[in-house]
């Protein structure tokens, strides 16, 4: 029988929640949680689990990597799968992480699973195979066996279909395929259906990448009016606009024109991606208004816009973030703002 | 959220731990921190060597907004 191994994160894997994604990687015999599934559904043994902290693997993405290459080095395995990590965004970034370096080293087919909002599809799609995922974890049940679906077409060593017929997302790889009818009579269909105005896909989709223009930097640093953001949950102890701890649809604005740094107890986080005990003991470890202050003092930059604004950037869509964010603009144009200092957990 | 307000013309720094996100979302101006639960200074050193990063890193990102870049850029700490 063929054997594969799995990867998931310290939530999957059971070894807590937050407190334990510092937690760097260990391998298992045999399987456990999502591997369990996993075992069911491929045409292959799930001979072990790896289990990394997802907060490990963030922060030290080339060390957690080598201790796991090590960890493989010994085992033989035909395929490799991790998550479904669903719009956990650093769990998403995991799984790319890893699979792109096992894909890389052992030449093994690697697959996984993805929200389109996570920001691992656009980092890593053009190099491990991403299914098109849930936004959370209830969808396991559906996003699971669509990754077992890939796996085993190579476990079985038959050609994996194309992306929209699979489901995954386009890994930008043209494979050649022949076609009885040729090129002039499909360009004639698609411009037909395109003046009669009926559906047609396009044999070359031209990817939209939204840029924005680099702004112009500030002439003048000195008398620049300066706004601190943060999507790390930092409100009042009471978080007074009730911030959602996840997927956050509400933003906070909180006046530091009368303090030099904001002190635990008056102000803490209530971000649920993370371990809040250190910027709970100390809020400046994430909005540095201490530090802000000084360089205020110093003279380094003109003045500060008396607000800071807080949201919570896990679970968060774009498009929710985008829209707290154009809320927040007319408030710092009516300021005067010249420039801003984002702060991400 | 960064997109959005480097949109309306305004420069804007974005300090962050998983750098090739940020990269990947579209920031032009990045400042690296040191982890996710605390972004600019890690308590299991002291409160001085704490302060010492913070100041480094957020004088680094505010001197960033009056540098002029051509493209994506991460500033050096």
């Amino acid at each position: 029988m063929k054997k594969a191994i799995v990867y998931i994160n310290q939530f999957f894997g059971q070894l807590g929640g937050e407190d334990t994604a510092g937690v760097g990687p260990s391998i298992h015999e045999g399987q456990i949680g999502p591997a369990m599934a996993y075992n069911q559904e491929l045409h292959a043994e799930v001979t072990h689990t790896i289990i990394c902290g997802d907060n490990y693997m963030g922060s030290n993405p080339e060390d957690a990597v080598k201790q796991i290459l090590d960890m493989l080095e010994p085992l033989e395995f035909d395929v490799f799968v991790a998550g479904p990590a669903f719009n956990a965004g650093r769990y998403g970034v995991a799984c790319g992480t890893i699979c792109k370096a096992v894909k890389e080293k052992f030449g093994v087919p690697v697959i996984t699973s993805m929200n389109e909002e996570n920001p691992g599809v656009e980092m890593f799609r053009k190099d491990v195979i991403i299914l098109k995922g849930g936004n959370i974890a209830s969808k396991m049940r559906k996003d699971l066996p669509a990754v077992a679906k890939v796996a085993n077409c190579f476990l079985d060593e038959v050609p994996v279909g194309p992306a929209d017929e699979m489901g995954y997302f386009p890994t930008g790889h043209r494979h050649q395929v022949f076609i009885d009818e040729d090129a002039t009579s499909r360009f004639m269909k698609m411009l037909h259906a395109r003046i009669k105005g009926e559906p047609y896909v396009s044999e070359l989709i031209v990817p939209k990448l939204d840029r924005v223009p680099i702004a112009a930097p500030l002439k003048d640093l000195k008398s620049a009016r300066i706004a601190l953001l943060n999507t790390g949950g930092i409100v009042p102890v009471d978080n007074p606009d009730r911030i959602q701890s996840a997927s956050a649809t509400r933003w906070g604005k909180y006046d530091i024109s009368s303090m030099d740094r904001l002190e635990g107890g008056v102000f803490k986080t209530i971000h649920a991606g993370f371990d809040p005990a250190a910027a709970n003991a100390d809020p400046n470890v994430i909005m540095p208004i201490d530090a802000m202050k000084a360089l205020l003092k110093e003279g380094v930059y003109g003045s500060l816009h008396p607000y800071f604004y807080t949201t919570v950037g896990t679970g968060t869509t774009e498009k929710e973030a985008a829209r707290m964010a154009k809320e927040i603009i007319p408030l710092l144009q009516e300021d005067h703002v010249d420039a801003c200092i984002m702060v991400s957990t | 959220m960064v997109k959005e307000i480097e949109r309306v013309g305004l420069p804007i720094v974005h300090m962050c731990n998983i750098v090739p996100v940020s990269k990947t979302v579209g920031a032009n101006r990045i400042v690296p921190t040191i982890s996710i639960p605390y972004p600019l200074g890690d308590p299991a050193t002291s409160k001085e060597d704490q302060w010492k990063l913070r100041y480094h890193r957020v004088k680094v990102a505010v001197e960033a907004l009056a540098t002029d870049i051509k493209e994506q850029t991460v500033f050096r700490v």
